[in-house]
């Protein structure tokens, strides 16, 4: 049995008391081990920033990058070892402002790994800036009289791009967070769970009680067609919707599928260089 | 009789200028002549002037010449562009439509020889891309040899487009040919001697040869974005990729590149990047990550002059400096510089080894002279017994700690993802031998040591520079990389005048065992830098190391590799 003690570290967490990372973390552990996924066949590649933290009080392989930069060596991770559980624990600032050229690259390629988004609208190691998942109006360090851009989806970004799953979840239910990163890690390609996060020191304004009053559970996961799930994706503000909003199949041209590592006899090549 | 030629072509981009160049090659090094070839162009695709230059000899040699003894011009601007080049006797093939040159347009006493191209191109339907290959025959009568040779190498270039093309092409080739043969003068004056070498040979650009040398080096993972000059290894790896098992990916961009060969790396997978100046720039934070990972990588650098985009299809060696000092913190490295085609494959195989026995990065400097050019290397050099990379990873004991400081050298045992008591964290912040994040003092200290302790490792079994020439010498010539061929061309010529000089090559250029190197160099006459940039950098990094300072440098920075005729005019000067 491959409970979630197996994850266990000497490390105590050094979260924020209330940090809505203590909620991924139980889940994550929570998914894996229902999963029955040993601790040597996951790697867990971080990026830089509070989520990063997690690194050291989860017994996997794990491997904090650069910031930004969890992405690529996760799909190296897992180009050249299908076997492998590859999951990148990202922060929003991380994984769609440094990183975001590589989210969408990802999402393209169909890499088969997930990307848990740690989506709490704010850079909490630097103290409380604006991230680029931030509402329009939120006040930050950063933003003292309110976020004036746009903020991005990552949701909506992943399925304009060719991304073939894609579910959002909330940091203060962990029971349905376990099973959409259960239905994540289990998703032949690319998977994304944007995760709503309370940051209980940086962002007053959309706190576990915000969230509470907005949130709903969509039904029928994952039935609808990508167009759908699209204009699906886009709906926030008074309701917001948690659920997975789309489930592509594709079964083919999966990247980081099983690959033959043979021997091969390079002198074979010279006769077209004669 | 002559026993060394060079043939020169130039045209429109387009027009098949360069597949002229490497077809050439290609049938003289399969009679058994050594060949070498460099093309120039400008960063287009359609339009703009393009060149490309074979040397072919009955013995062995090592850089082209400046002068040109056959000029091919299938424009007038070839001429223009390039009469500096040719010597008394020197051939000029070109097309009277095209202008009507005349001696007087000439410095040297060269021969005119004016061919019809575009009426034996109408002759065939009128497409005038076919000159080039009208050209190949024509050569081939210039050099006094058979036109059976080019009948295998055009069926190997145009195989893929069906026996039509390639009746239609040898047609073309026999038409130039007997244009020469049934002309009114057929000069003598570029006549090839027999060929002698009877050993086969491959012709391949540098590119390939570190393609070669990265799969006998056990590599199986390669993220490349594109980039001139390297351009040719993504070929090389595509069209092998299927045959060879190895992953090849291209990135979205270079920092994904490296990331992804470091992820790769750490599953295991003996891994590598390629790039040139620019696309390394965006590499740099990687190559910190690597240093702290301690992970094996290798890196493929083909330079060429910058700053920024710089001349894309020129060449230089303007990065020597950057690779040592790339990367925030303090980690070790190697760098090496081959300079040919056998030394790159040798030394990329090599390079697979050295990252993974020091658990760290490995670059490997090429520039643009070296990857495009063409180059003759004896099949036997691929045949040796090499050992591979990815063999060799530690079975896990129970004890076991990624980042233990007592492993010798300050190298500890690796685990990979999915062993079974492996687990560790690679952390891009400092950590313990666990992997756990730390700040603390005694610890920080001890992991600097630790990564420290693989450079004096690696210092203490770096290899000396090679050494060519006369021992004792009048003129002694430093150099790393590319600059080693022409150099030794230019040995041979200071030899006939009497000028005794030597060439202490660096191809192992960094790290460099202090006293050693200060002896080698404080030993000689006169010595004199030749390098690819306006600073000196290896000049800097000898006196860096050495104290000893190199006061004559040769620099060039034109954007064109250094021609042996340059070295000897600073010698004698």
């Amino acid at each position: 049995m491959n409970t979630v003690d197996q994850f266990q570290t000497p490390i105590t967490p050094t979260w924020c008391p209330g940090c809505g990372n203590f909620g991924i973390w139980g889940a994550l552990k929570g998914a894996l081990s229902s999963l029955q996924i040993a601790s040597h066949n996951v790697a867990l590649v971080y990026g830089v920033g509070c989520h990063g933290n997690m690194r050291d009080w989860m017994h996997v392989y794990g491997v904090e990058g650069l910031h930004g930069r969890a992405l690529p060596l996760a799909q190296g991770m897992k180009l050249v070892n299908s076997k492998l559980t590859v999951i990148a624990i990202t922060g929003d600032g991380d994984c769609l402002g440094e990183g975001g050229n590589h989210f969408i690259h990802a999402a393209r390629r169909n890499t088969n790994i997930t990307v848990i988004v740690h989506n709490n609208q704010v850079y909490g190691l630097t103290t409380g800036q604006a991230s680029p998942t931030a509402q329009k109006g939120l006040e930050t360090k950063s933003t003292p009289t309110g976020v004036v851009d746009e903020p991005t989806n990552p949701v909506t970004l992943a399925l304009s791009v060719g991304g073939t799953f894609a579910a959002r979840g909330f940091a203060g239910d962990i029971a349905y967070l376990t099973e959409l990163m259960k239905c994540a890690i289990n998703h032949t390609g690319f998977s994304v769970v944007d995760v709503l996060q309370p940051c209980v020191t940086f962002n007053k304004a959309y706190s576990y009680e915000w969230y509470q009053k907005h949130i709903y559970k969509m039904e029928g996961d994952g039935s609808k067609t990508r167009a759908e799930a699209l204009v699906k994706s886009l709906e926030w503000g008074e309701k917001i919707p948690l659920g997975v909003f789309y489930e592509e199949k594709r079964g083919k041209e999966i990247i980081g599928a099983e690959k033959s590592q043979k021997t091969f006899d390079y002198t074979t090549l010279l006769p077209q260089f004669r | 009789m002559k026993n060394d030629v060079t043939w020169k072509i130039g045209g429109s981009a387009g027009f098949g200028i360069m597949s002229s160049g490497i077809m050439l090659s290609k049938a003289y090094s399969r009679a058994g002549y050594f060949v070498s070839a460099q093309n120039e162009y400008p960063s287009l695709i359609r339009g703009g002037h393009n060149v490309i230059t074979v040397r072919i000899a009955v013995n062995e040699f090592y850089s082209l010449t400046k002068h040109v003894d056959i000029l091919v011009a299938l424009n007038k601007e070839t001429v223009e562009l390039h009469k500096n080049e040719l010597t008394d006797g020197s051939i000029v093939l070109f097309d009277p439509k095209d202008f009507e040159w005349k001696a007087s347009d000439f410095t040297s006493k060269v021969i005119l020889l004016p061919l019809s191209f575009s009426a034996i191109a109408s002759s065939f339907g009128g497409d005038l891309i076919v000159k080039n290959t009208i050209a190949l025959g024509a050569t081939v009568a210039l050099l006094g040899k058979d036109m059976t040779m080019l009948e295998g190498v055009i069926r190997d270039q145009f195989q893929k487009k069906g026996e039509a093309v390639i009746e239609e092409n040898i047609k073309l080739a026999k038409a130039g040919y007997d244009g020469i043969k049934n002309g009114e003068r057929v000069p003598d004056a570029c006549v090839l001697e027999e060929s002698k070498r009877k050993d086969p040979y491959v012709v391949m650009n540098v590119s390939e040869s570190v393609g070669f040398g990265a799969l006998s080096g056990g590599m199986t993972f390669a993220a490349i974005y594109p980039m001139t000059p390297i351009n040719a290894l993504i070929t090389f790896f595509t069209d092998n990729a299927k045959d060879s098992g190895i992953t090849y990916i291209q990135p979205e961009d270079e920092i994904a590149g490296i990331n992804m060969a470091i992820g790769a790396s750490l599953s295991g997978a003996p891994s590598m990047v390629a790039t040139s100046g620019g696309g390394f720039a965006l590499m740099v934070e990687g190559v910190s990550l690597a240093g702290i990972l301690e992970v094996p990588l290798v890196i493929d650098l083909g330079m060429r002059p910058g700053p920024a985009t710089g001349m894309p299809t020129s060449t230089e060696q303007g990065e020597l400096q950057f690779v040592i000092h790339a990367g925030h913190g303090e980690f070790p490295r190697i760098v090496l510089a081959p300079g040919d085609a056998t030394e790159a494959f040798r030394l990329t195989q090599q390079a697979f080894i050295l990252a993974e026995r020091y658990q760290t990065t490995v670059f490997i400097l090429t520039d643009k002279y070296l990857n495009e050019g063409l180059w003759s290397v004896p099949e036997s050099v691929f045949l040796e017994k090499l050992t591979r990379a990815g063999q060799n990873i530690v079975s896990i004991g129970p004890s076991f700690k990624r980042y233990d400081l007592t492993g010798e050298n300050g190298v500890s045992p690796r685990s990979i993802p999915g062993t079974v008591g492996g687990e560790y964290i690679a952390n891009s912040y400092e950590h313990d031998e666990v992997g756990y994040t730390t700040e603390e003092s005694a610890k920080r200290k001890a992991m600097v040591d630790k990564r420290a302790k693989k450079m004096t490792a690696i210092v203490e079994s770096a290899p000396l520079p090679s050494v060519y020439g006369d021992a004792d010498s009048d003129v002694t010539f430093v150099s790393f990389g590319s600059t080693k061929g022409p150099i030794l061309e230019a040995i041979k010529t200071l030899k006939e005048k009497n000028i005794s000089s030597k060439l202490i090559h660096f191809s192992w250029v960094y790290p460099l065992p202090e006293e050693k190197v200060k002896d080698m160099l404080s030993r000689e006459k006169r010595l004199i830098s030749v390098e690819g940039n306006s600073t000196g950098q290896l000049a800097s990094l000898l006196k860096e190391v050495s104290g000893v300072e190199i006061k004559e440098k040769l620099l060039k920075y034109d954007g064109r590799q250094v021609y042996p005729e340059e070295i000897v005019d600073f010698v004698t000067k």
